[in-house]
């Protein structure tokens, strides 16, 4: 049964890429496209409830793995279920043409597929080419629109990506070179399970060097500032479905890999142990995201950057290590990608109803759009770390795990936290309250997977079932 | 280890350096685009090469590809669209080009000295050639970075990939070499050719980068 709900997470989408370039009709193109991510999404939940398959040189599944397909498969179904309404506006108003969506919907299943590929294997020249594979397919999504600005975003996601994948692969090679004299030559020294139980005899310098390379590479992916520069234009320009996946699974798959890489680290007691860098680089991006976040003028510019910051607090807290930190970074990260697609599945729409990005010509939702403003606000008040929502919960986790172990190091993360919370308040308003603005059409939205995730993000700040604590407290101990 | 062998695999390693030079100090596209064929097929040449010392017969797959594709193919189309697009002129550097050679040096030591310390343990031929390949690597990033012009940052893309397919061939036994490489060229023909280029002539009428950073993200 696991073995066939592994194959189902991998095969599905690629089957339904292939499938969805064919398909003409954009409206069955949009139902297909969600009904295989949602089909992606019971093997994937197959996957957590059977009994796991036999890990082999390809592939793995174990507890780490699985969270992350999960998290993958449900926000890349829901927000393909929102893209459905999405797009339709988009085609009415002409910015898209039918044989683009066709374009459109192959490369959302790939893009979906190729990280789950990234997620599960156990190999990690393919995970390689599963990270990559999808950073290539969101450069083509970020540059759909074919506008001035969205194809200057491409070319810089491009080009900045293209060279983290570079790198990335150049420390690849050399985890093969420093793990030779243990593992020999071929396939199964790619291994990642060999890697993690032979990483007591490699060659602790070689590892150093790859891992420096290996953060650089996959550090671009995540976002850690200084590497980031691409982001915010990624996610500004391209259609809002791509922004949301973006922000809420690519990040996340992008830092996955460099988990797998710190556990590596992690075994081997000569090497250098990188979490004091992974704090470094994730208080860097919390505190320099905070402090960019005030002088944005769009909207969805203005998220990415919050993105920055929470990846910032993710990297920072599995850089802390421990099982509490691992815990807290774990559910912080869960929590930002349910929370982050909401707001951006928020923001999409608004944006189309109001025919704009600019924060300052949004004013007024509240009086013209008021299910959109309670979504927008209630997502707003979610990332900002208010209680009853679950990023409290987290970000409370990671700020009292440090203050337990290295006070000095919550001062700039408590600051960079509150300067953020201050400027989310401030656009919060904005937006929301204030005499409308703009046109009061009424919108064609689906508020269903919105309110989903936000629902859920409610859910686990009152109540963390118990199952799902230990599941994760599993993790965060493997996490080391 | 025979050391004819061992000094062929130098030669044309170094040489992948001395042409990633020589693409640094080009000042017309079409130089660029000579200069950057001769690297590809120096880099058949030294994966064949590879293939034949490690007797690992898939290696001459990569360096057939690398000689069609990188060597033959893209830089025929780029000449196409270079031509098409009349941008035969000089190209625009943001550093003169002392100070790209000094930094492109610079690079190439530290290259040097970062692999070659912490891998006395590797065998002796993978380890040079690794230490090439980063400074391959190294001098592509200073291309892509130190050029204006669209075409030659994908030229600076593919030199780079070029470096690591060269330290990936240099790693004995190192699987997926000739995977990656194939997705990688196919990758590079369709996504750079078909789309950017063709986008940017649509909206711009240049190829010249400078004129897509008028929007500074606010």
């Amino acid at each position: 049964m696991g073995e066939t709900a592994r194959l189902l997470v991998l095969v599905l989408p690629f089957a339904a890429a292939g499938l969805l370039a064919f398909v003409a009709d954009h409206r069955l193109g949009a139902r297909l496209n969600a009904t295989t991510a949602g089909a992606a999404l019971l093997a994937a939940v197959a996957l957590l409830l059977f009994e796991r398959p036999d890990v082999g040189i390809y592939f793995i599944v174990d507890d780490l793995n699985t969270a992350f397909v999960l998290l993958n498969c449900f926000v890349g179904f829901t927000t393909a279920v929102f893209s459905a309404s999405y797009i339709a506006h988009e085609l009415e108003i002409g910015r898209l043409t039918p044989t683009f969506l066709r374009f459109y919907h192959a490369m959302y299943q790939a893009m979906l597929g190729s990280m789950s590929l990234a997620l599960l294997s156990n190999n990690v020249g393919l995970m390689w080419v599963g990270v990559e594979v999808a950073t290539l397919v969101t450069v083509l999504m970020v540059g759909i629109y074919r506008t001035e600005p969205a194809i200057e975003a491409a070319w810089k996601y491009f080009i900045l990506g293209s060279v983290g994948i570079a790198l990335a692969f150049f420390g690849t090679i050399l985890v093969y070179l420093a793990a030779q004299d243990a593992l020999g030559e071929g396939m199964p020294a790619l291994a990642w399970n060999r890697l993690l139980a032979a990483a007591p005899l490699f060659d602790p310098q070689l590892l150093d060097l790859a891992f420096v390379f290996l953060l650089v590479g996959y550090g671009t992916k995540v976002g850690l500032a200084p590497l980031h520069a691409w982001l915010p234009d990624a996610h500004a320009e391209g259609p809002t479905p791509i922004s949301a996946v973006l922000s809420g699974l690519l990040l996340n798959v992008a830092l996955f890999a460099l988990l797998r890489f710190k556990l590596v680290m992690a075994g081997n007691p000569a090497a250098l142990t990188p979490g004091p860098i992974m704090v470094t680089m994730g208080l860097l991006s919390l505190t320099f995201a905070a402090l960019m976040l005030y002088r944005r003028r769009d909207i969805k510019r203005f998220f990415a950057y919050s993105s920055i910051e929470h990846m910032g607090i993710t990297t920072f807290a599995f850089g802390m290590g421990g099982p509490l930190a691992n815990f807290a970074g774990l559910l912080h990260m869960a929590m930002h990608s349910l929370t982050k697609s909401a707001i951006f599945m928020a923001v999409g729409h608004v944006a189309q109803v109001k025919g704009t990005q600019k924060i300052e010509a949004l004013k007024g939702l509240g009086a013209t759009h008021p299910i959109l403003a309670w979504g927008f606000a209630v997502g707003v008040v979610a990332i900002a770390g208010l209680p009853p929502f679950g990023m409290f919960t987290s970000e409370f986790l990671v700020v009292s795990s440090t203050f337990a172990r290295t006070p000095w190091l919550a001062i700039p993360l408590v600051l960079g936290l509150l300067v953020a919370f201050g400027v989310l308040t401030l656009r919060l308003v904005g937006v929301v309250f204030g005499p409308p603005e703009g046109p009061r059409t009424p919108v064609h939205a689906s508020y269903v997977p919105m309110f989903a995730h936000l629902l859920l993000v409610l859910l686990a700040g009152i109540w963390l079932p118990d199952p799902l604590v230990r599941w994760f407290q599993t993790i965060a101990a493997q996490l080391g | 280890m025979p050391t004819l062998a061992f000094d062929l695999a130098h030669l044309l390693a170094g040489s992948m350096v001395v042409s990633s030079f020589v693409l640094l100090y080009q000042d017309r596209i079409t130089g660029v685009l000579n200069v950057f064929a001769v690297q590809a097929v120096i880099l058949a040449l030294a994966v064949a090469f590879q293939a034949w010392f490690q007797d690992a017969p898939h290696l001459y797959v990569t360096a057939l590809i690398a000689l069609l594709v990188k060597g033959i193919v893209i830089p025929l189309a780029l000449h196409r669209i270079v031509r098409e697009l009349g941008i035969h002129r000089e190209i625009e550097k943001v550093v003169g080009v002392g100070l790209t050679m000094l930094a492109g040096l610079a690079l190439t030591a530290l290259a040097v000295l970062v692999v070659l310390p912490v891998t006395a343990g590797a065998g002796r031929i993978g380890r040079e050639d690794l230490a090439f390949a980063l400074a391959v690597i190294l001098l592509g990033l200073l291309m892509m970075i130190t050029r204006r012009n669209a075409v030659t940052q994908v030229v600076g893309f593919v030199s780079l990939e070029n470096g690591f397919v060269l330290a990936a061939t240099g790693a004995r036994g190192m699987p997926l070499v000739v995977e990656i490489s194939t997705a990688f060229s196919i990758l590079i023909a369709f996504i750079v050719f078909g789309i950017f280029l063709f986008r940017i002539r649509e909206r711009f009428d240049t190829v010249d980068v400078h004129a897509l950073e008028r929007f500074r993200g606010d």
